[in-house]
């Protein structure tokens, strides 16, 4: 274990052995890469494509995938490929801001109950076991049938709202570990505040722990805003993956035999979430010697 | 053990009334008037009507009382089983209405969960450390988790339903039949209950064979397993103690999985048009029928809590530990 304070030469060492078994390590370049290309047709898609509507009828009803049409279109007309680039948009962001949002929140929680203890260790944790038993979903319904969500954003707000808690366990339980190290007895005995101590000293040895549980955080959130727009609690404005899914088994693609307008959707969410997750086992060996395949 | 439960009950009981609170206190201080947005899609024009409306709605919620009367009011009704009437079967009171899909939800979840946590667990301790199963588990294992619970549940209805045409794809038994205990409805029940079980199971097994493996892979790295090793003892023996030592991680993540799991058994139901609470809500939601879908709310949290404390209960048998006293489960 090494502090930034003391021991930069050696720190510049640690980044740079993570970063030689980073690039060799190909559950990593695999996953990030199917991530990369997915989050690039969502971004440069919609640009690509020319500001078309995704919802626009555009050409015939149930028409196969062909050259015009690289997923065909839906019952209505609708050009599947156009909604699928702005659904991957769509998916990626409430991604990035509900799983954004409980790592913050699971951050917050995780260093204070773990680096105070006592009594405020007691509290937090109540808390934190108390939403943890909730189950999300059914609390999500309830407050998006009332409010009626409209934006991807407010979407993602509650779901990171209420999907932290298991992180902020797992948060706690490796500062409590950490707290009682040499260098943090130092730089406690030194006079250094408390927050101090845990963005400088703690946090920092524990940055891959943390980024991969906001990759886990990432992948849930995207799976429970599917969820939403599947049960038609989804943004009432735009697109996105599970909307398109909703859609499709609302319209009985399944019965007419439109597979093109249900299957990228569905593969889209599962490539990402799989990926990040078989990412994260990369990491995993990148920052945990123990686990390096030689 | 004393300890162990009255710590466990303490925070079902909080969870109970922290659920209960947010489900009085979402209609009540959302932006917008509940009782005029109901009025407006009612879409009644007579003034009369809607006059008579609004002192039905205002009645029913109690709001001319002081608020803390309505939250009272709220637990006694709740203590009585009160939930309200339905809007989607008007006048059926929803309580009725929930009963009717639970055993549907049950019937499909119970069996899932259980065996895809049984199968899971031993795929997972069976493949770690094999190269070649291990190759093939891990990369399975690692789609299936990643699968939305309803896109898996279209595609098994689309393959093996439509295309195929081996099983049904929509209700829990045939219109032409009417519910009884004859060896026909019931095979005509398990052929619906097929496809819909199927795809949670798929899912969910997934993450326990990755889960177990990884802390079988754990458990064989320490101590104890080379000491055993290097006594000599056969590999099935370590293995079993491996298996013993990394069900117990597995049967607190069974307790942090229920909420997902819950949430896939709602979308299978929608896709499958399975008549449990995942239909339940989706007509809630179309009908915009909210004591319904309060009412379904309560039953789940009710369900996962109760779900809880069956495994907290299976965990002191498991684990010695949380027997004496000492360390194991955290609360």
């Amino acid at each position: 274990m090494t502090t930034t304070t003391t021991l930069p030469a050696e720190e510049r060492v640690v980044r740079r052995e993570a970063l030689y078994f980073a690039v060799r390590n190909t559950k990593l370049l695999i996953g990030f890469g199917i991530v990369l290309v997915l989050l690039l047709t969502g971004l440069l898609g919609p640009l690509l494509l020319g500001g078309e509507s995704p919802n626009e009828y555009v050409a015939g009803p149930m028409l196969p995938p062909s050259g015009e049409h690289w997923f065909g279109t839906t019952t209505f007309g609708q050009d599947v490929f156009t909604q699928f680039v702005y659904g991957l948009r769509t998916t990626f962001l409430a991604g990035a801001m509900g799983g954004g949002i409980a790592a913050v929140i699971a951050m917050a929680i995780g260093f204070v109950a773990g680096y105070r203890g006592g009594l405020v260790d007691e509290i937090l944790n109540m808390l934190t076991n108390v939403v943890l038993v909730i189950p999300t979903l059914a609390v999500l319904l309830i407050i998006n049938a009332y409010l009626g969500i409209r934006s991807v954003g407010l979407q993602a707000l509650f779901i990171g709202l209420t999907s932290w808690p298991w992180a902020a366990r797992a948060i706690r339980a490796q500062t409590f570990s950490l707290r009682s190290r040499d260098f943090v007895d130092l730089a406690r005995l030194s006079g250094v505040s408390t927050r101090r101590i845990i963005t400088r000293e703690i946090a920092p040895n524990m940055s891959s722990y943390l980024f991969m549980t906001f990759i886990l955080l990432f992948g849930g959130s995207i799976l429970i805003a599917a969820s939403l727009d599947f049960i038609g609690l989804g943004p009432t404005e735009g697109v996105s993956l599970g909307l398109m899914l909703q859609n499709a088994t609302q319209w009985s693609a399944l019965q007419l035999g439109l597979w093109w307008w249900f299957v990228p959707p569905g593969a889209a969410i599962t490539a990402v979430v799989g990926a990040l997750y078989v990412a994260n086992v990369g990491l995993d060996e990148v920052f945990n010697p123990k686990l390096r395949e030689t | 053990m004393r300890q162990y439960f009255g710590r466990k009950l303490l925070i079902y009981g909080l969870t109970f009334v922290v659920a209960v609170t947010v489900n009085w206190m979402i209609p009540r201080f959302m932006p917008g008037d509940p009782v005029a947005s109901m009025l407006a899609r009612a879409r009644v024009s007579q003034p009369a009507a809607v006059e008579a409306m609004r002192a039905y709605y205002t009645n029913l919620f109690g709001f001319d009382q002081p608020i803390w009367q309505q939250y009272l009011n709220f637990w006694g009704a709740l203590f009585q089983g009160d939930f309200g009437i339905s809007i989607w079967v008007f006048p059926t009171p929803v309580a009725d209405v929930i009963l009717g899909a639970v055993p549907y939800t049950l019937a499909l979840m119970i069996p899932a969960v259980l065996l895809s946590y049984w199968i899971g667990n031993r795929l997972g301790a069976f493949a770690a450390r094999r190269k070649l199963l291990d190759n093939t588990v891990l990369p399975v294992g690692y789609i299936l988790t990643a699968m939305p619970y309803m896109w898996l549940a279209v595609i098994l209805a689309w393959g093996l339903g439509v295309t195929a045409g081996w099983f049904p794809v929509a209700g829990g038994y045939s219109f032409a039949l009417q519910p009884s205990w004859s060896w026909s409805f019931l095979v005509n029940l398990l052929h619906h209950w097929t496809l819909p079980f199927l795809s949670l199971f798929l899912v969910a097994l997934g993450g326990w064979a990755i889960g177990m493996r990884n802390m079988i892979i754990y458990e064989l790295e320490s101590d104890y397993s080379n000491y055993l090793a290097a006594l000599g003892a056969p590999t099935r023996l370590i293995r079993r103690y491996a298996f013993r030592n990394a069900i117990l991680p597995q049967i607190t993540g069974l307790a942090l999985q229920l909420g997902v799991l819950v949430a896939g058994a709602l979308v299978t139901e929608i896709v499958f048009s399975y008549p449990g609470l995942g239909s339940l809500i989706l007509k809630a939601i179309q009908n915009q029928d909210f004591f319904l879908l309060q009412g379904t709310f309560m039953f789940i949290v009710i369900g996962v809590l109760l779900a809880n404390f069956i495994i907290d209960i299976v965990y002191v048998i498991v684990d010695p530990r949380t027997r004496a006293g000492m360390a194991g489960a955290q609360a």
